[in-house]
């Protein structure tokens, strides 16, 4: 027999994911205007294998398929991989990153709202070690059209450095440590100097500002609509801008600007789409401020200190293993047990 | 004017479907064949049946006894013959039965004797007595005693009295009915809580979606010439009106859970309640009867002025019940409780029958895993970490859940609402609750029971060393009498070692005795909390609840909410 309530709002995980997704339309529109359509066939290839992964697990797992596959969380998950994937990733590393991260990241966790880690950073992790090399050919905007692109996805042999060259926030550090090296040529040139190249756009990489910004109008209407709060995107942003104008206010010359660091990469994506996965992030309104904060500030040391082209994904995993503390520590006071 | 108010945290927006239901007056409803009448209706004790099958009744005659201190009487709703004194089906989703009253009506309804009181010229005491013995209880679906609510705190006056008229769970529109209709006699009600309770501020809260009561109090307070006492529009926003969440609203003023609001100079009234205290008092009138309103899968939604006792099939009957109806929900939407039977008595705790469908009711979705969304968490008023009690409540892990302070949960619905997995966290809360307190229930009798193996092993003992001691006493005067007759020392002091024991054995009882009684003590301290020394309104609250939710523990448990709350 059904107890009260009787009645319930209209809601439905599917709903949220679906909103989520929505949200990331405006991101991928940028991203296919700047950098071709190459992208779009990333998504669609993770996507299938989400959804492959996912169907057989629920099916060995014994679990109802129907409710879960339409659920779309594993979209959510691929769409992520795809867009935190180099463009031109070969079709094998999608599919395996996107089938580490459902099977063995969410499923053998327990599936839907189990996982502790983020399902999509932790496969970016796993592949960025297994294929240091081919996770970080990012083609600057504009310099591939969609037949190499295609080629390059599904072809064979690749003459990657060749036709691509590292993320703006490789680019910029290894420029920044040649700098610092007094047999450079570039000795001495400062940051704003560096991003002179055609790499830069006016405030992150070129192209990349804009896709970033995609992911701002998006995140803010999730926000709007309620799916996500502005705790998480606001203590990320905050802290990264304090983080990164801390070292750059004392040393310009040594350090990129913090708009840079706010533009670049996946920081918005992160704000918005990756830290605010609920299952793998804090949930209590301080520990996600506490939660975002840490991110940033990791995110900021290993894009700066760290060999790898960005943080995120090591930022996420690591506050992931902090979110039972950070959720324990910071439950808000109950009704009559405020002090106010 | 304007007066300065407080938010709650949380709170949902159901759809208030509240407007069918108030274009037409109050109505009257035709005697039904048979009136049954629970004799435990209010929180706390069973009273004692006072009629006999074969008795005729007078309106109004008490037919059940208080019993204790936390008890209210119940009376014949109408005159006529006391058919028969038997357990009946009581309006509850366990479907268990209730030692009952079952009434045939005379038709003549005639009231017997009918005593009022001045309020002003009798002393409290007796004016509780008087409303304990009148049946008046809470009418706002608590159903606890109302004259155990009329004292004021330590201090003997009360810095404000709220009455909730806010009336925020959907579809229930009998308090609005009231303040629209009886404003006036309504307020003679307050002004006699607000003498009782010496109260310097009374504040009626109502959701600003009643406008038409808002007005009619606001007319009444005027045309009484009182000073002191206001008609405020609160939001509307499920739950405004559980008593803590008006509370904040009016005062700002937090009560927390285990704590009697008088200890902060609050006590709050349903407006039902106030009108009943006037009947009561002014008229002589018990509660006999209250407004009821019956809206859902019905033609015509209305309120009506129902006896307790009537079958909710013949009062369900005067709306116009839809072909598809297959059920009757007591209270509305959110907190209501589905019954076993149609014919099952109007109670004084009946403010709504919700007549329903399976069409206007569907059972929710398949039930999906928490996705941490957080937002039950936005939407509980008692700010509590909803997802957190249901992955405890859900791997029992009860002394976790009570950390996460599951007892301060209202049951109120908003988090099962809101969840977009469609997870009935309430019922995992229900069931948790239930489980903990027959677990310290369990826990209780075992410790009685070890104190009584306790005590018994000590009586044995002392037998024994009574025994002993007069033994000893025997021997020693054996000896005495063995050394008068002359006879050798060494039987003598043979005996010796047995007669000298009696002493160290006192003091080690002594010691045995107080180490037991420190044990007790400690015992009793360590004991968790819950269901000992609580404040009335709480172990009312426990045992409201728990009245409301046999179905989640053991249905065939008990066969009445536990006495001991
Ligand atoms: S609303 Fe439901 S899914 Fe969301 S956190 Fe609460 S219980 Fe979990
Ligand atoms: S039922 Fe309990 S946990 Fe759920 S919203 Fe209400 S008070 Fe909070």
């Amino acid at each position: 027999m059904i107890n009260s309530p009787f009645v319930r709002k209209a809601a439905s995980v599917q709903s949220v994911m679906l909103q989520v997704l929505l949200a990331l339309v405006p991101g991928i529109a940028a991203y296919v205007w700047f950098f071709g359509a190459g992208i779009l066939v990333q998504i669609a290839i993770a996507s299938a294998a989400a959804l492959a992964g996912e169907a057989a697990m629920l099916a060995i797992r014994g679990k109802p398929k129907a409710i879960f596959l339409t659920d779309l969380s594993a979209v959510v998950t691929a769409w992520l991989i795809a867009l935190t994937f180099p463009p031109i990733a070969p079709w094998w590393l999608t599919v395996t990153g996107t089938l580490l991260a459902v099977v063995v990241v969410k499923q053998l966790y327990g599936g839907l709202g189990q996982n502790p880690f983020n399902p999509a950073m932790a496969a970016f992790c796993l592949m960025i070690v297994a294929y240091p090399a081919l996770m970080s050919q990012w083609p600057a905007a504009g310099q591939l059209d969609f037949k190499t692109q295609l080629d390059l996805i599904f072809g064979g042999l690749r003459q990657v450095d060749a036709i691509t060259g590292a993320t703006p926030l490789d680019a910029l550090r290894t420029a920044l440590r040649a700098a610092a090296n007094p047999d450079s040529q570039v000795h001495g040139l400062r940051a704003a100097q560096l991003m002179d190249g055609p790499a830069f756009g006016f405030l992150g990489g070129k192209g990349s500002e804009w896709i970033a910004l995609g992911y701002l109008v998006g995140g803010l209407w999730l926000i709007q609509r309620k799916i996500i709060t502005w705790h998480i995107p606001f203590a990320f942003c905050a802290a990264l801008l304090v983080t990164a104008g801390l070292l750059w206010g004392v040393r310009p010359d040594a350090f990129a600007s913090p708009v840079f660091h706010l533009a670049s990469g996946g920081a918005m994506l992160g704000a918005f789409f990756i830290l605010t996965d609920p299952v793998s992030g804090a949930t209590t309104p301080r520990g996600k401020l506490l939660f975002a904060a840490g991110a940033a500030i990791l995110t900021y040391v290993i894009r700066t200190f760290g060999a790898y082209p960005d943080g995120i994904a090591f930022a996420t995993l690591l506050m992931n293993i902090l979110v039972p503390i950070i959720d324990m520590k910071t439950q808000a006071p109950v009704f009559g047990h405020k002090k106010d | 004017m304007l007066r300065k108010l407080f938010k709650f945290h949380g709170g949902v927006k159901p759809q208030t479907n509240k407007e069918r239901s108030t274009t037409a007056p109050i109505a009257a409803v035709p005697l039904p064949d048979r009136l049954v009448i629970p004799l435990h209706q209010a929180v706390g004790g069973h009273p004692r049946p006072l009629v006999q099958p074969g008795d005729r009744v007078f309106k109004g005659q008490r037919i059940g006894g208080a019993d204790g201190n936390l008890s209210s009487a119940v009376h014949a709703s109408t005159s006529g013959l006391v058919r028969d004194v038997a357990p009946a089906v009581m309006p509850h989703t366990s479907g268990l039965t209730t030692l009952s009253v079952i009434i045939e009506p005379d038709g003549e309804d005639r009231w017997g004797e009918l005593d009022k009181v001045n309020y002003r010229s009798t002393p409290p005491d007796e004016l509780r007595d008087f409303l304990r013995d009148a049946g008046v209880v809470g009418l706002g679906g608590a159903v606890f005693p109302s004259y155990l609510k009329l004292k004021p705190g330590k201090e003997g006056k009360l810095k404000t009295l709220v009455i909730n008229g806010a009336e925020c769970e959907p579809f229930i529109t009998c308090d609005d009915m009231l303040m629209r209709e009886r404003a006036g006699d309504m307020l003679k009600g307050i002004l006699a809580m607000r003498h009782m309770l010496q109260a310097e501020e009374v504040l009626i809260g109502i959701e600003d979606n009643k406008p038409q009561a808002v007005a009619a109090v606001q007319a009444a307070i005027a045309a009484s010439g009182q000073s002191g006492i206001e008609a405020v529009a609160i939001p509307t926003r499920y739950p405004a009106g559980g008593a803590k969440q008006l509370i904040r609203v009016l005062t700002g003023i937090e009560v927390p859970h285990g704590r009697r609001s008088t200890d902060f100079g609050v006590q709050c009234f349903n407006v039902g309640t106030a009108f009943s205290i006037y009947e009561a008092l002014e008229l002589g009138r018990p509660l006999i009867s209250r407004l009821v309103t019956v809206a859902g899968n019905v033609d015509a939604p209305r309120n009506y002025d129902v006896l307790i006792g009537t079958p909710m099939d013949h009062l369900v009957r005067l709306a116009g019940p839809r072909a598809d109806t297959d059920r009757y929900i007591m209270g509305g939407p959110m907190m209501g409780v589905r019954l076993p039977a149609f014919d099952v008595p109007v109670v004084k705790a009946t403010n709504c029958i919700l007549v329903g469908s399976e069409a206007m009711f569907p059972a929710p979705a398949p039930e999906m895993p928490c996705i941490r969304c957080g937002e039950c968490a936005k939407a509980c008023p008692a700010d509590l970490a909803p997802f957190e009690l249901y992955w405890f409540s859900r791997s029992k892990n009860f002394g976790k859940a009570q950390e996460y302070h599951l007892f301060d949960c209202i049951e109120c619905g908003c988090c099962s609402f809101v969840c977009p997995s469609h997870i009935p966290l309430v019922d995992y809360y229900r069931f948790s609750k239930s489980e903990i307190w027959a677990r310290e229930r369990e826990k209780e009798a075992a410790d009685a029971a070890r104190d009584r193996f306790e005590f018994k092993n000590h009586r044995q003992e002392r037998e024994k060393l009574e025994k002993a001691e007069k033994l000893a006493a025997k021997a020693a005067a054996t000896r005495e009498k063995v050394a008068a007759d002359g006879a050798t020392a060494p039987a003598a002091g043979s005996d010796a070692a047995p007669a000298a024991k009696p002493a160290p054995d006192a003091a080690k009882r002594a010691l045995i005795e107080a180490a037991m009684e420190k044990a007790r003590q400690q015992k009793a301290q360590a004991a968790p909390r819950n269901t000992e020394q609580l404040s009335p309104d709480v172990q009312a609250e426990i045992a409201d609840i728990e009245a409301r939710r046999e179905i989640v523990a053991k249905p065939a448990a008990s066969p009445l909410p536990p006495q001991d709350a």
